[in-house]
C-alpha cells in the first residue's frame, strides 16, 4: 500500500513541547485579529504579505508573521477521556460503491441488410460484467438470411485491464453456425488507439484450425447526435475448411459506414453501407461455386445499449 | 418586503410550535413543488430534522426527492457561536441516512459519516447530535449516505458570531446553488460507468475541426487533435454531469421560477453563497454590481472586490453588495456552460433584470492539464519553487505506474492560485482567484509543518473510476496523523477534471506558492494541472473522512479515511 509519505513523520521535540506547554501559549485567535481591520481594503493592501519569502525555499522560510512558532498559537487541548470516547465509537465500516459489480451490453449493430441474394438480419453485440479492472467480456455476432441462421457465435472471455486503454482478453468462442458447431480458445486485446476502438483476437479451434480477427470502429461526430461510424473487420485462417467455406490466408475484409442519430445515447437508429470482399482460398472456393467474392449491402438498423 | 414578512411569520410559527410543529411535519411531509416550497429558517439550540421522501417539480413533472423537513433545500439552521446545539435527526427514508455538518469543528462521533463517526441513521431511526459550536460563518449540511445529497438532502447553516463582525449589513440572504436531476442518481452513476461522456453534448465535431483548420491551419489543428487522441481524452470534458439532465437551482428554485430577494436602494446586503451541488461548479455574478467577498468557507477574509467568482462544489463565499437600481440578476452559469441558476435582487416582488447569455463553452488546452511546461503569466513570482514545481517534471507515486485506474499523469503542475480558471480568463471581468483570498487572521498555528504528505488525485475517465494515488477507497489504508501535529498536505491533480477536496474535522490552511499562509478553508479546489499545498493541524481526535466533494467521484473511490490518533 502506497500512502506516498514524502517524509517520515517528524515528530520532534518542538511538537512534544507544544503539547506540554499548551496552557502557557498566548492565544492569537481570529477574533482578536478582526479588531485591527475594519472596512474594506483594496487589492493593493494584500500585496504586502509574504513578499519577504520570495527568494526562499520552502523549508526554513519565514512566514507572514515573521517567524515560525514552536508551539501552535491556537492551543491544542489536552485529550480527555470524553474526547477518546467520542473519537472512536464502535461502528461498522464505511462503505462506498467503488467496487460494485456493474454491467453493460451494447448492440453495436442490429440491422437489416439488403443482400444480393435476399435480405439478412445481422448483429454484432458486446458487453461486460464486472469491475474496473477485471471483467467478464461477452461478444456475439451473427447473421440470419432468408429465415436461416448462416452464422452465429458467442465469446465469453475474462478481460483484464493492462492499462487505462487496453484490456487483455482470453476465453472461449463458440460458433453455432456455419455447419456444425465448433469451439475455439480465444486470446487477444481490446482497447483504444487514437480514439479508434480496436479488438484483435487470435483463435485456436478444437479441430486444430487457427484464426485471427481484427475489428476497428471510429465515431466521427457530425454533430453531438449525428455520428458517422466507419468500421472494419478482417478475418484470417490458418488452413482450408471447405465445409465452412474458408480458405487458408486472408479470408475476408469487411468495411462499413453507418450514420446514426442518437435520440438518446442508448438508442440510435442508423443507415449505412457495408462492403465485403473475400480473398485467397476463400475467394477461390466462392468462385468455384460461382458466387461473388465482393458484395455491397445497404444496411438499416439500431444501435442500442443498456 | 412581503417576502420577508412571510418568512418571518413562518419562522415564528415554527419556533412557537416547537417540537409539535416538527412532529406535524413528521406526520405529513409537505407536498413541495418548485413554486410553493420555501425552506424555513430555524433558530435556537434545539432542532428537529426529518429525512423523508417528498415530491418536487422542477422540470415540468413530479418526481421524488429526499428532503429535510419537507423542503428542498432543507431548513436554514441559524446557530450561535458558543452555544451547544442539539439536533435530533429522524429518518423516514427507506434507506439508512445521515447528516454531516460541512466544515464544522466537532467531536468525531458528531460528524455524521456512516461507518466512521456513527452507524448512520436506520430507516425509522433517530440520531441526536449534540456539540458545542466553536466557529461562526456560512456553512452547510448534507447527507453523507450513498447519493442522497443529489436527491435533495442538504441545507444551509449560518452561525452568528459571538462578537460583532467588522461590517454592517442591512439584509442577509442565503443563496444556495444546487443541481437537480429528475433521474435517479443511481441511474446517473450507472450511465457514467457505462459511457462516461454520456452527459457531454458539447464534444467537438467535424465542423469544429474545419473551423479550427481555417483559424489555426492544418498543422496546428491536426497536432492538437492528435495530442488529445493519443491520450484518449476529450478537451470538452469539463463536467461529468451537465445541463442535459440537471436543472440548476437557486434556493430550490429553477431559473424560470426566479427566486427573489428584496432590498431598499442604498442598503448593504450580505449574500451567503453556498454551492451545495453534487457535481457542478458555478461561475457567479450579478451584472451591474461589484461583489465584495468578505468570507470564504465561513472564515473571514480581507475584503476583495470582484465582478465574478467561481464557486467549487461545497465551497461557500460571503459577499456584500450595495444595489442602487430596481432589479439585478443573480446569474450562476455552470462551469461547462450547459445551464445556469438564476435569481433576482429587487426592490419588490415580480421584478426582473436581463439574464445574460451564457459564455462560450470552454475547451481545455494541454496547458490546462499541466502537460506543457509553460510560463504562465502568473509564474513570475521570482522563479522560486515550491518543491519540484516549475522546470522539473512532476514525480508520481509508484502506485500510479502500470495502473489501469490512472489514465493521466500531469507533467508540470503549477499552483495556479492567480489563475481565474478555465473559461474565465480574459473575459473582461475581475474574477476572484485563490490568490485574492487572505484570511483576516495570521496563521492560527504558526508552526512549520513537521512533514509533507503528498497525494495525487487520479482517475480513469473512460471507466469513471476515481482514486487517490491510483488506489480507490476500498483498497486503501487510512492516512494516519498524530494528535497535535502540524503537517502539510500537497495535492497534485493527475486528472483533467477539477476536484474540490474536503477534509472533515480540521481546517485546511491553504499556502501560497511560497509556503506562506494564505487562507483558511474547509474545501480546496484543485483544477486540472494544479499542485497546491495546505497545512493541517491535527487537533481533532478520531476517524475523519477526506474526499473529493464531487459526489460521484467520492462514491467511486476518491476518498480516504484519516485517523488522528494519540
Amino acid at each position: 500500500m502506497n500512502l506516498s509519505f514524502s517524509h517520515k513523520p517528524l515528530l520532534g521535540s518542538a511538537f512534544a513541547l507544544g503539547l506540554l506547554g499548551v496552557a502557557q501559549v498566548p492565544v492569537a485567535l481570529a477574533e482578536d485579529d478582526h479588531k485591527h481591520h475594519s472596512g474594506r481594503s483594496s487589492m493593493g493592501t494584500h500585496a504586502g504579505t509574504g513578499n519577504a519569502a520570495h527568494a526562499m525555499d520552502h523549508h526554513g522560510m519565514t512566514h507572514d508573521d515573521g517567524t515560525a512558532t514552536a508551539q501552535s498559537r491556537t492551543p491544542i487541548a489536552p485529550i480527555t477521556a470524553a474526547d477518546r470516547r467520542a473519537a472512536f465509537p464502535h461502528v461498522s465500516g464505511h462503505t462506498l460503491h467503488d467496487s460494485a459489480i456493474r454491467r453493460f451490453f451494447l448492440f453495436e449493430k442490429l440491422e437489416y441488410q439488403d443482400a444480393d441474394d435476399g435480405s439478412a438480419l445481422n448483429w454484432d453485440a458486446q458487453g461486460w460484467i464486472g469491475g474496473d479492472v477485471d471483467r467478464l467480456v461477452l461478444r456475439s455476432q451473427g447473421e440470419r438470411s432468408n429465415g436461416l441462421t448462416e452464422q452465429a457465435e458467442i465469446h465469453a472471455m475474462w478481460g483484464h485491464a493492462l492499462n487505462n486503454n487496453w484490456d487483455l482478453v482470453g476465453g472461449v468462442r463458440h460458433d453455432f453456425k456455419p455447419e456444425s458447431a465448433q469451439t475455439w480458445a480465444a486470446l487477444g486485446a481490446q482497447g483504444t488507439f487514437y480514439n479508434i476502438d480496436i479488438e484483435a483476437t487470435g483463435y485456436y479451434g478444437e479441430n486444430g484450425q487457427t484464426s485471427a480477427r481484427f475489428e476497428a470502429t471510429y465515431d466521427l461526430l457530425l454533430t453531438n447526435r449525428l455520428i458517422l461510424q466507419p468500421t472494419t473487420e478482417i478475418n484470417v485462417y490458418g488452413r482450408n475448411d471447405e465445409s465452412r467455406g474458408v480458405g487458408a490466408g486472408l479470408s475476408e475484409i469487411e468495411a462499413g459506414l453507418r450514420l446514426r442519430y442518437e435520440f438518446v445515447r442508448q438508442f440510435a437508429p442508423y443507415i449505412g453501407v457495408n462492403w465485403s470482399r473475400s480473398y485467397d482460398g476463400t475467394a477461390n472456393m466462392l468462385r468455384e461455386e460461382g458466387e461473388a467474392v465482393e458484395e455491397w449491402r445497404f444496411v438499416a438498423g439500431i444501435r442500442l445499449w443498456f | 418586503m412581503q417576502d420577508k414578512i412571510l418568512r418571518r411569520t413562518f419562522v415564528k410559527s415554527l419556533a412557537a410550535g416547537g417540537l409539535l410543529a416538527q412532529l406535524g411535519l413528521w406526520h405529513a411531509p409537505l407536498q413541495a413543488t418548485g413554486r410553493r416550497h420555501r425552506p424555513a429558517i430555524l433558530t435556537g439550540n434545539e432542532f428537529d430534522l426529518l429525512l423523508a421522501q417528498t415530491s418536487v417539480d422542477f422540470a415540468g413533472a413530479s418526481h421524488r426527492a429526499m428532503t429535510i423537513n419537507g423542503t428542498l433545500p432543507g431548513p436554514t439552521l441559524r446557530w450561535r457561536e458558543g452555544d451547544t446545539v442539539t439536533l435530533r435527526v429522524r429518518n423516514r427514508l427507506d434507506a439508512p441516512g445521515s447528516i454531516h455538518w460541512h466544515g464544522i469543528l466537532l467531536p468525531a462521533n458528531m460528524d455524521g459519516v456512516p461507518g466512521m463517526s456513527f452507524d448512520g441513521i436506520a430507516p425509522g431511526g433517530l440520531y441526536e447530535y449534540h456539540f458545542k459550536v466553536r466557529q461562526h460563518g456560512t456553512y452547510w449540511y448534507h447527507s453523507h449516505s450513498a447519493l442522497q445529497e443529489q436527491s435533495g438532502v442538504y441545507g444551509a447553516l449560518v452561525i452568528e458570531p459571538s462578537t460583532a463582525e467588522p461590517w454592517h449589513c442591512d439584509r442577509d440572504y442565503v443563496v444556495m446553488l444546487t443541481d437537480w436531476t429528475d433521474e435517479n442518481p443511481e441511474r446517473v452513476l450507472s450511465k457514467l460507468k457505462k459511457q462516461s461522456d454520456y452527459y457531454n453534448y458539447q464534444q467537438r465535431t467535424v465542423f469544429d475541426f474545419i473551423h479550427d483548420v481555417s483559424e489555426h491551419g492544418w498543422l496546428s489543428t491536426l497536432s492538437e487533435r492528435m495530442g488529445w487522441a493519443r491520450m484518449t481524452m476529450n478537451p470538452t470534458d469539463i463536467s461529468d454531469v451537465s445541463g442535459y439532465t440537471y436543472t440548476y437551482l437557486l434556493n430550490g428554485r429553477a431559473p424560470d421560477d426566479n427566486w427573489t430577494a428584496l432590498f431598499q436602494p442604498g442598503e448593504k446586503i450580505r449574500l451567503r453563497f453556498i454551492n451545495g451541488s453534487s457535481m457542478t461548479y458555478f461561475d457567479l455574478r450579478i451584472p451591474g454590481l461589484k461583489l465584495t467577498v468578505v468570507a470564504a468557507d465561513g472564515q473571514p477574509v480581507e475584503p476583495v472586490e470582484v465582478d465574478e467568482l467561481r464557486i467549487a462544489v461545497a465551497e461557500t463565499f460571503d459577499v456584500i453588495v450595495e444595489p442602487q437600481a430596481e432589479a439585478y440578476t443573480l446569474f450562476a452559469q455552470s462551469m461547462d456552460r450547459t445551464g445556469h441558476a438564476r435569481g433576482t435582487l429587487a426592490v419588490r416582488e415580480g421584478l426582473s433584470a436581463a439574464v445574460p447569455e451564457m459564455d462560450p463553452r470552454p475547451v481545455l488546452t494541454m496547458n490546462d492539464v499541466g502537460m506543457h511546461h509553460s510560463d504562465m503569466a502568473d509564474s513570475g513570482h521570482g522563479g522560486m519553487d515550491h518543491g519540484s514545481m516549475g522546470g522539473q517534471m512532476q514525480q508520481h507515486p509508484a502506485s500510479e505506474s502500470h495502473n489501469p485506474l490512472v489514465d493521466m499523469q500531469t507533467l508540470y503542475p503549477q499552483p495556479k492560485l492567480d489563475d481565474p480558471g478555465i473559461g474565465l480568463r480574459d473575459n473582461g471581468r475581475r474574477v476572484l482567484r485563490y490568490a485574492d483570498l487572505r484570511s483576516r487572521f495570521a496563521d492560527p498555528d504558526g508552526r512549520e509543518p513537521g512533514r509533507t504528505l503528498e497525494l495525487h488525485l487520479t482517475g480513469n475517465m473512460e471507466r469513471f473510476a476515481w482514486s487517490f494515488d491510483g488506489i480507490k477507497f476500498s483498497a486503501a489504508q487510512p492516512l494516519r496523523l498524530k494528535y497535535g501535529e502540524r503537517l502539510r498536505i500537497t495535492l497534485v491533480n493527475d486528472t483533467m477534471m477539477a476536484h474540490p477536496i474536503h477534509l472533515h474535522g480540521m481546517w485546511s490552511d491553504l499556502e501560497d506558492e511560497h509556503g506562506n499562509f494564505l487562507v483558511r478553508k474547509h474545501t480546496i479546489d484543485m483544477p486540472p494541472g494544479t499542485k497546491r499545498s495546505y497545512r493541517v493541524t491535527a487537533d481533532a481526535l478520531g476517524r475523519w473522512a477526506y474526499h473529493c466533494h464531487m459526489l460521484y467521484h467520492m462514491e467511486m473511490g476518491m476518498f480516504r479515511e484519516v485517523i488522528v490518533d494519540e
